[in-house]
């Protein structure tokens, strides 16, 4: 083990600054810095306050992070850092953190893909992904299925949310109920006590006649509406608003349609691997369904613990290390940050 | 003592190496490329550059200087962040500089000059210098006509930098040709001291000036008719 190489990875692409070491397959490190409850008045993350915070906390992140491996800088094998996609300012600390990092300790870099590291992450747990498998990624930015034949070399999209992110409709909704941001967690808190059954919610792009243009894709904007407006047709009738009911019905309804049409897409294609990541695969409702749903079928779901479900800096280690361990040449120093970064683009 | 300048306050993203003596403050080394979109890409590979055009490896340099700005702030923390990493590893001081003292200074001479350089959204980023080159006001951003009515109450007869030339006819003072962008040599120049003297690090803030854009969440638009 002692011989894999080290890798350092740099993740600043919304609004938490990462620093993860692994060697191998074997992490070692996953310091974190959040600027989360600076964006919470805002009700989502503002990119220049991100921006911000992120120039604060990479020194100090770092600093926890060796001490954390036990390693310097001139350990590191490489460096990876997340080029995209994300926030265009708050990406573009990171990576030229990052280039400070490896023109100072003579180290190659590799810029890579944030989605690709979400899904890497999940070799740090369950070790070597077999490939193909299929990964549904789901967070407040992003919410994608995709075909991971090759994580080295690029992974091909299936489908994405054509409107709001899974993770968003959760912001809203949760806000819609009073609860905090992020809405993640205290929806799937005040779930636990309500009655999924309780409403029946709509599921998006699940009709016959969307499935035909949509067969992979998710729409959460539908939902969300949906909503409101039984919310406000119980607060306008001067009831009480059942919180936990509603929680569940929804989350019930977000997990029903990531959980169909991810186990849909390793169906069709023959795959027995589902990697769920994101910080929406956190979600309690959402690993139980996918696992109870998969059993049926013989494919086995992975899904990496809560922390490294969402934004850290040890998922893109995990990729470097990918990366390097598959033979893949570094990038060039002048790498971009860049916001649009596709899917297909693993390393840039 | 070898020393790296940054800065990336302007469309101009410089690097440079100089040598901090007794006497004085040497060039050693030095890019410049102007590109208000690219300070990500173009810097770091010109911190590479200049440090193989001085046959210098990191290891060799003794502090870093930084350019805090004001400046657009996207760009402006590249040069800050690429600073802080790079004296973090190599173990050695960051200073900050204003980065418009770095074209003020080398401006003056005998009267008062405006600094200006370009904030965007129609505004600049300005200082006012005595004739000694010391800065008397500033930074400030504002709208060029607010700057010219400031730098003409305090006697300024010149105009320097980006944003005067931007902004010259609001400005209605005679511009000085350079420097332009703020001078990789001067930036070093004004950190000599604490240079020399071996002064602690310090933490490299930004002159953002402006705060974010954002509005606090207000209540939500029921959806209902
Ligand atoms: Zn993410």
């Amino acid at each position: 083990m002692a011989d894999e190489p080290l890798i350092l990875g740099i993740e600043t692409s919304c609004d938490e600054t990462g620093v993860g070491i692994v060697r191998g397959h074997t992490l070692l490190a996953d310091a974190l810095a959040s600027s989360v409850e600076e964006h919470a008045r805002f009700g989502g993350v503002v990119p220049e306050v991100a921006s911000r915070a992120h120039l604060e906390a990479i020194v100090p992140t770092m600093d926890r992070a060796l001490t954390e491996a036990g390693v310097t800088l001139a350990d590191i094998d490489a460096i990876a850092v997340t080029s995209g996609p994300g926030l265009a300012g708050a990406l573009l600390v990171g990576v030229a953190a990052a280039k400070g990092y490896a023109v100072a300790a003579e180290k190659p870099i590799y810029g890579v893909n944030h989605l690709a590291a979400h899904v890497a992450v999940d070799t740090l747990e369950h070790g070597p992904l077999p490939e193909p498998a299929i990964a549904l990624l789901v967070s407040g930015g992003h919410s994608s299925l995709l075909l991971v034949d090759n994580l080295a070399r690029g992974v091909t999209p299936l489908g994405a949310t054509i409107d709001d992110a899974a993770g968003e409709a959760f912001d809203k909704v949760a806000r819609l109920l009073g609860l905090p941001f992020p809405g993640g967690p205290p929806i799937d808190r005040e779930a636990r006590a309500g009655d999924a059954a309780s409403i029946a919610f709509p599921r998006g792009l699940t009709a016959a006649k969307d499935l035909a243009a949509h067969r992979y894709d998710f729409s959460f904007s539908g939902l969300k509406t949906a909503v409101a407006r039984w919310v406000e047709a119980r607060q306008r009738a001067g009831e009480t608003v059942p919180v936990a009911d509603v929680a569940a019905s929804f989350q019930e309804a977000v997990c029903d349609v990531l959980t169909s049409k991810a186990l849909a897409a390793c169906r069709a294609q023959g795959i027995e691997t589902l990697v769920i990541g994101g910080g929406v695969a956190a979600n309690s409702r959402l690993r139980a369904m996918a696992e109870q749903r998969a059993e049926k079928y013989g494919i086995r779901v992975r899904v990496p613990r809560p922390k490294l479900c969402t934004d850290n800096g040890a998922m893109v280690a995990a990729l470097g290390s990918h990366l390097v361990a598959a033979g893949v040449a570094p990038s060039r120093l002048d790498l971009p940050a860049d916001s649009a970064l596709p899917l297909t683009t693993v390393s840039v | 003592m070898l020393v790296l300048v940054v800065d990336s306050s302007t469309p101009a993203v410089t690097a440079a190496l100089v040598e901090v003596s007794a006497d004085g403050v040497a060039s050693r080394a030095h890019r410049c490329t102007v590109d208000a979109r690219a300070h990500g890409e173009l810097l770091a590979p010109q911190v590479d550059a200049v440090l193989a055009d001085a046959d210098a490896r990191p290891r060799d340099l003794a502090a870093i200087v930084a350019g805090l700005g004001p400046g657009p702030f996207t760009g402006l923390r590249v040069g800050l962040v690429t600073a802080a990493t790079m004296g973090q590893v190599l173990g050695i001081p960051t200073y900050g500089v204003c980065s418009l003292d770095a074209i003020g200074y080398p401006a003056a001479s005998g009267a008062p000059v405006l600094a200006a350089s370009d904030a965007r959204r129609k505004e600049l980023y300005w200082a006012v210098y005595d004739g000694a080159g010391q800065r008397i006001v500033g930074p400030e951003v504002s709208a060029p006509a607010v700057a010219a009515a400031r730098a003409r109450e305090l006697g300024a007869t010149i105009a320097v930098g980006d944003g005067a030339h931007r902004y010259a006819e609001v400005l209605d003072l005679p511009v000085r040709v350079e420097p332009r962008y703020p001078d990789a040599t001067v930036l070093a120049l004004l950190a000599a001291e604490r240079i020399r003297a071996g002064a602690p690090s310090e933490r490299l803030t930004p002159l953002y000036l402006r705060r974010p854009d954002a509005v606090a969440a207000t209540g939500r638009k029921p959806v209902l008719p």
